[in-house]
């Protein structure tokens, strides 16, 4: 029990009010102090550093909106088209609300990878963050399977046919495909049922999940405290702190903080708002031409593509062919010739190793190229989650390492965009051979990273961030 | 960091380079543009004449109301007096004259719904209007095909030529021409067969107001959509620079 706090009968209404708050709820006033008012954080954040505080925006905003369209909405294969359709015309300003919804869905992935690859480029996942990134990662899952899920709910075609795609994917594991397959589905095709599990899952179960792994992410964060551009330790033992102990390159989130994100958040809203108003369907990046038809389970579309922000990892399944698992067979082999020959063990390990690699090709050469699709297309999200484990650099920072590194990233965007495109266009030739590069590459960039991340002469870092008044 | 920002956006826009010579091009005969009648109120609402009058005996248009050309500037009492020939009320949407049963019968399959018909046509080779104002004006007789009609923009369609009498019928022509050292025959035109009750220019703009109808009826919030965004823009325009000017003002005392 908190101390009871006495004010001077002379104080303002306001002061009163206060104090008798604080006395009778103090966990609130100590929460807005640990997480606000006295959360340091380093004062050389740069641009890359409000995506964090907009995904909270935009997760706002689709929860927001969604209650919302719940209220109008049918999930009903019969009924759910005409719903939505009678959102769009009869609801007064549901036109708005499906837009924010629709355009949201997408703005959540644009702000959620910017916020991803600015831990990537100053090491933010790194010791003592750890824990930080794994919860991140999580809630990347949880909003692929939300997008995943919404995404059927207007019940047009590409809604029917992505999800129908998608779910026989699981179908392709080896022993309890099908009948896993039939779990999702609640049926032996996408059906009123999926529809049903899919509406359930999409407005209450993964909200429920997200909104718990958000707060953890965040929680997580305020004890370890935010890294910045420079991979500097604000609160650490040999950081310099003033008479108090506050670090002194670390500015209090509020009020600091807040207003450079509301400065942020008003230049997002009018790239946002500017999207919903002049032009919601994006040339059928957020809401596609096709799904503007009813599902119809007789007609399949001539060509089925997943809404942009799944493309990437779409392109990977597709990349993986025969002639790509004969590749990763290859690799594998080269790779246990090379370790045996290069690097010194104990022969136990030698044989070992022969025997890993020898049933690793068995089984790639055993199931069908489609399962390990699957397997590349799930490993490429799982490995992000290695990540803290797989660096190995000296240096936190980008800043600081050597300079031939950025080319590596610099590749590694350039492919994830490429691999992106292809994956919203038709299949071929030409498109498999950029998107296997770009598969092996992505894969490369992880599991080599205890490698090449080591390479090269860091640069000096220095004990203090560097900070340029405005 | 500027230099890798700078490095990112050279590689990005090559790709585009290069992504851009991979696009495939659709097939079928290239889409003509549609003129642009979104906001040209006599054009829509004589749009919405030669669609109810021409399309809604066989099409729904079953998420649209009546009662929403108000938006198109008639007035319920115009539209009771005019348009309704399905139904009693203003206040219903557009369901087809035709019995379902019968349509399937006569054409081997129900008249599509035409609400959102311009919507989701839209693709690589223009939008859903464009794919409409050239399929409407790319029948040819076909006596193969159990109509007697066929369509260059939608080989082998099942609706036979509704407009003919106003647009007569036409025979398209070919040339032919070398494509990678085989002659093919490439399609130069249209050759005007038995004249119609309109010339020409008077079907094409008839049909260019019927379908920026079916542009407009795919989301008859549009134009208020752009108004109000107008508002919005300006609104956040301003925001913005009184959230720069705060942040400014409180980071000024951070040495």
């Amino acid at each position: 029990m908190a101390e009871f706090k006495e004010i001077s009968p002379n104080a303002s209404a306001g002061a009163k009010l206060t104090n008798w708050m604080e006395n009778r709820f103090p966990t609130a006033f100590d929460a807005y102090r640990v997480h606000m008012s006295e959360y340091y954080a380093p004062k050389n954040f740069n641009f890359w550093y409000v995506f964090g505080s907009l995904s909270l925006l935009v997760l706002v905003i689709q929860i927001v909106t969604g209650i919302f369209l719940v209220m109008h909405y049918k999930p009903d294969a019969a009924l759910a088209f005409a719903s939505v359709e009678y959102i769009m015309r009869d609801v007064p300003w549901g036109w708005l609300i499906r837009y924010m919804h629709s355009t949201g869905a997408s703005a959540f992935f644009i702000v959620v990878y910017l916020h991803m690859f600015r831990g990537l480029l100053y090491g933010s996942y790194r010791k003592p963050r750890e824990l930080v990134w794994i919860f991140g990662c999580a809630i990347f899952l949880c909003l692929m399977a939300e997008a995943f899920m919404g995404y059927l709910l207007p019940w047009g075609q590409m809604s029917y046919w992505g999800a129908q795609v998608i779910v026989n994917l699981f179908a392709a594991i080896p022993f309890v495909g099908p009948d896993l397959a039939l779990l999702i589905r609640g049926d032996y095709v996408v059906s009123d049922a999926t529809l049903n599990r899919f509406f359930s899952f999409h407005v209450i179960a993964v909200p429920l999940v997200l909104l718990g792994l958000v707060v953890a992410h965040l929680l997580a964060l305020h004890d370890v405290g935010s890294n910045n551009p420079d991979g500097v330790e604000i609160k650490g033992p040999k950081a310099p702190k003033d008479a108090n102990g506050k670090p002194l390159d670390g500015v209090p989130f509020h009020p600091y903080y807040t207003v450079h994100d509301i400065y942020a958040v008003s230049v997002f809203l009018m790239v946002f708002t500017a999207v919903i108003f002049f032009a919601p369907e994006a040339s059928g990046y957020f809401l596609e031409a096709n799904n503007f038809i009813p599902a119809d389970p007789f007609k399949t579309p001539l060509h089925i593509a997943p809404v942009w922000y799944f493309t990437p990892y779409y392109s990977m399944l597709r990349a993986t062919t025969d002639v790509m698992v004969n590749v990763l067979s290859g690799i594998i082999a080269l790779g246990t010739l090379g370790a045996l020959w290069k690097v010194r063990m104990a022969n136990v390990l030698k044989g070992a190793l022969v025997i890993v690699a020898v049933v690793a090709i068995v089984l790639l050469k055993t199931f069908d190229a489609k399962f390990w699709g699957v397997v590349v297309m799930g490993g490429a999200v799982m490995v992000l989650f290695t990540l803290p484990w797989l660096d190995r650099s000296p240096v936190k920072s980008i800043r600081y390492r050597p300079s031939w590194h950025k080319y590596v990233y610099a590749v590694f965007v350039l492919f994830f965009v490429v691999l992106g495109y292809l994956g919203i266009q038709p299949p071929s030739d030409m498109g498999t051979i950029i998107a296997q590069t770009g598969t092996l590459y992505y894969f490369g960039f992880f599991l080599l990273m205890p490698w090449w991340s080591r390479l090269g002469e860091p640069k000096p870092v220095p004990d203090r961030v560097t900070f340029a008044a405005h | 960091m500027k230099k890798f920002l700078r490095s990112i956006t050279a590689s990005l826009a090559l790709c585009v380079v290069v992504a851009g010579a991979f696009a495939s091009e659709g097939g079928g005969i290239a889409w003509d543009k549609a003129p642009s009648r979104n906001n040209d109120l006599p054009a829509l609402q004589n749009g919405a004449k030669l669609f109810v009058n021409y399309c809604l005996s066989c099409h729904s248009a079953a998420y649209m109301r009546f009662n929403r050309l108000k938006d198109i500037g008639l007035t319920d009492q115009q539209i009771k007096d005019n348009l309704l020939f399905t139904t009693e009320k203003v206040g219903e949407t557009m369901k087809a004259a035709i019995d379902p049963k019968q349509a399937k019968e006569w054409f081997g399959g129900n008249p599509p719904d035409l609400t959102l018909i311009a919507r989701s046509r839209s693709g690589e080779a223009g939008s859903g209007a464009d794919y409409l104002y050239t399929y409407l004006r790319s029948y040819y007789r076909d006596e193969s095909k159990a109509t007697g009609w066929n369509n260059l923009a939608f080989p082998n369609v099942a609706m036979p030529h509704v407009l003919w009498e106003l647009q007569g019928t036409r025979r398209p022509v070919y040339e032919e021409e070398e494509e990678h050292g085989q002659k093919v025959q490439a399609f130069k035109g249209w050759e005007q067969v038995s004249p119609g009750t309109m010339t020409p220019l008077q079907y094409d703009t008839a049909v260019g107001d019927l379908v920026a109808y079916l542009q407009w009826m795919g989301e008859p919030a549009q134009g208020t959509r752009v108004r109000v965004g107008v508002w919005v823009l300006l609104f956040l325009g301003m925001f913005t620079i009184i959230a720069w000017r705060l942040n400014a003002s409180f980071w000024r005392d951070v040495k």
